[in-house]
């Protein structure tokens, strides 16, 4: 049996490692460990239910502790991994304990950027910050965010549906540029305004006010546990197509694991649930013997006002989109092509459409764009 | 003030009955969902891969027939993804995701398919 797994990083992928584990039959010890104070919890209602009253901070755990007590999880919660001990294989914490390993699993996420010299800005990302954030909301009558992106804009729908003012400033010229396409941007621009939400486009924040200010920026890798211990780093801690390190013993996995993807045509850093679950039981699995390249279709998707919004793939790089549906309906998919194949697709309301390209990508994406344009031709 | 201070809630009891036959009797807040209420509750079988956005099928169950006119109809996007479940759709597969908990659903019964992978 030996020493067992240790998981540095108790949120998405760590827990679903943890939890996959159980499920594929591993029957050794298992030690979770996190940094945060809670017990692993889903970022994603942050900045959606959260903020916008409809969920509770304390409904988002993604098990409660007798889960992890009856599947023998050791969750040592509030500590911190220090360094890896490669050659001993152990892990040493934060309060100086150790624990050893057999297999290290680091799943350590990312943190936020943060913009240099300016005070008073809040940030979305643990849950002490979402809980600042509807503090300064309650009071707060105008608010700034910094950053058009997933998360930068959710706040600011959840803070207009609170009847607060609020300005959009991104400095890219149109919104979730590194997301999703322009067509997409375009519509998202327009239902911001249309609520009422103030957007400026190609714009820095110097000099701007409001009540609050929250920046939503980007996040980098935490990636200095692996650098420290001689690992390869680059935009991620580096893996190869089993998500192993150069170390055999040790993964990594979720937002701070770099891979070879398919999808990206070469290294891929991907920052979604989707990716966070599924490298997260890939891993699981290989540690049970059964370990395979990871090949999962990404898919990602955000909530604003009225709008749901389902992404499949990456888009980055096409080179022919066609629109699948009305634009005017608020029911569409954009598809999106590279040398006459289907790399992705951004589906707004067309929950059949997004499924379909699930199944597309994960295929050989075998539709053309004429077909794909074509409402009466089935995806399926 | 007051976006967001919430009354505690008034529950109602759901019976989740896991494919091996462990029965967990648990009280889950009105207004939350079936999902939330097995999760929070460590019911086998619901796995809830996505949290409720209607994106993984894996929250998937069986809901007993006295109770299938009480629920919300499905919804496209729920009709959607029940296609996706891993185990068979039956004519009372619901995602557990989407079922809303209200007062008229005490005493529900729902079963976890055999697996959700
Ligand atoms: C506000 C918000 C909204 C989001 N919305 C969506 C969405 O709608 N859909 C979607 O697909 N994705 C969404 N995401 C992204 C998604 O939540 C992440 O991709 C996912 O959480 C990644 O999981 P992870 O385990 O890799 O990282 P994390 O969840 O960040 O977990 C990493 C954990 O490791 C801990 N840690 C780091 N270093 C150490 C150490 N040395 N020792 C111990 N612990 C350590 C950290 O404190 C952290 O708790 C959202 C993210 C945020 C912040
Ligand atoms: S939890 Fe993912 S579909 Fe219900």
């Amino acid at each position: 049996m030996g020493a067992g797994v240790v998981i540095a990083g108790a949120g998405q992928a760590g827990f679903q490692c943890a939890f996959s584990l159980r499920t594929e039959g591993y029957d050794g010890p298992i030690t979770l460990i996190g940094e945060e104070d809670w017990l692993p919890y889903q970022r994603p209602p942050l900045s959606k239910g959260c903020l916008s009253g409809k969920t509770d901070l304390d409904a988002i755990a993604l098990r409660p502790a007798a889960y992890f007590q009856a599947n023998r999880i050791a969750l040592r919660m509030g500590r911190r991994v220090e360094s890896i001990n490669r050659l001993g294989l152990r892990v040493i914490l934060d309060d100086g304990g150790e624990v050893g390993y057999e297999y290290l699993v680091l799943a350590t996420g990312c943190r936020n950027r943060v913009l240099a010299g300016m005070e008073g800005v809040s940030y979305l990302r643990t849950r002490e910050e979402a809980a600042a954030l509807m503090d300064r909301l309650e009071t707060a009558e105008t608010v700034t965010v910094i950053g058009g992106g997933f998360i930068g804009l959710e706040v600011a729908a959840a803070a207009a549906g609170h009847g607060r003012r609020v300005t959009v400033v991104e400095p890219q010229a149109r919104l979730m540029q590194r997301a999703v396409g322009p067509i997409i941007s375009e519509y998202f621009r327009a239902m911001h305004a249309r609520h009422g939400v103030r957007i400026l486009l190609g714009t820095t924040a110097a000099g701007l006010e409001g009540d609050m200010v929250v920046a939503g920026i980007g996040v980098t890798p935490r990636t200095e546990l692996a650098e420290a211990a001689g690992l390869a780093v680059g935009n991620g801690i580096v893996v190869n197509a089993q998500l192993r390190t150069e170390d055999e013993r040790i993964f990594a996995i979720g937002d701070c694991a770099a891979f070879p993807s398919r999808f990206a045509r070469g290294m891929a850093r991907l920052e979604s649930v989707q990716n966070a679950v599924d490298q997260g039981r890939c891993v699981a699995a290989a540690i049970c013997g059964r370990g395979a390249d990871y090949a999962a279709v990404p898919w990602f998707w955000t909530d604003q006002f009225e709008a749901k919004l389902q992404m499949t793939g990456l888009s980055n790089g096409f080179d022919e989109q066609v629109v699948r549906g009305d634009l005017e309906s608020g029911k569409f998919s954009v598809c999106y092509f590279r040398e006459g194949r289907l790399i992705a697709m951004d589906s707004l309301n067309r929950p059949g459409d997004h499924l379909a390209g699930r199944k597309l990508l994960a295929g050989s994406g075998a539709v053309t764009p004429e077909q794909a344009a074509d409402l009466s031709f089935d995806l399926r | 003030m007051g976006l967001f201070n919430r009354k505690p809630k008034e529950t109602v009891t759901i019976t989740y009955i896991s494919h091996g036959g462990a029965r967990v009797e648990a009280a889950v807040p009105v207004d939350t969902s079936v999902m939330e209420g097995g999760v929070s509750n460590s019911v086998d079988g619901i796995v809830a891969e996505c949290g409720g956005a209607c994106l993984c099928a894996t929250c998937h169950v069986y809901v007993d027939e006295a109770f299938l006119g009480l629920l919300d109809p499905i919804a496209a996007d729920e009709e959607v993804m029940l296609g996706n479940t891993f185990c068979p759709r039956k004519p009372n597969s619901r995602l557990s995701c989407q079922i809303h908990v209200t007062k008229a659903l005490d005493g529900l019964v729902v079963r976890t398919p055999e697996a959700q992978h």
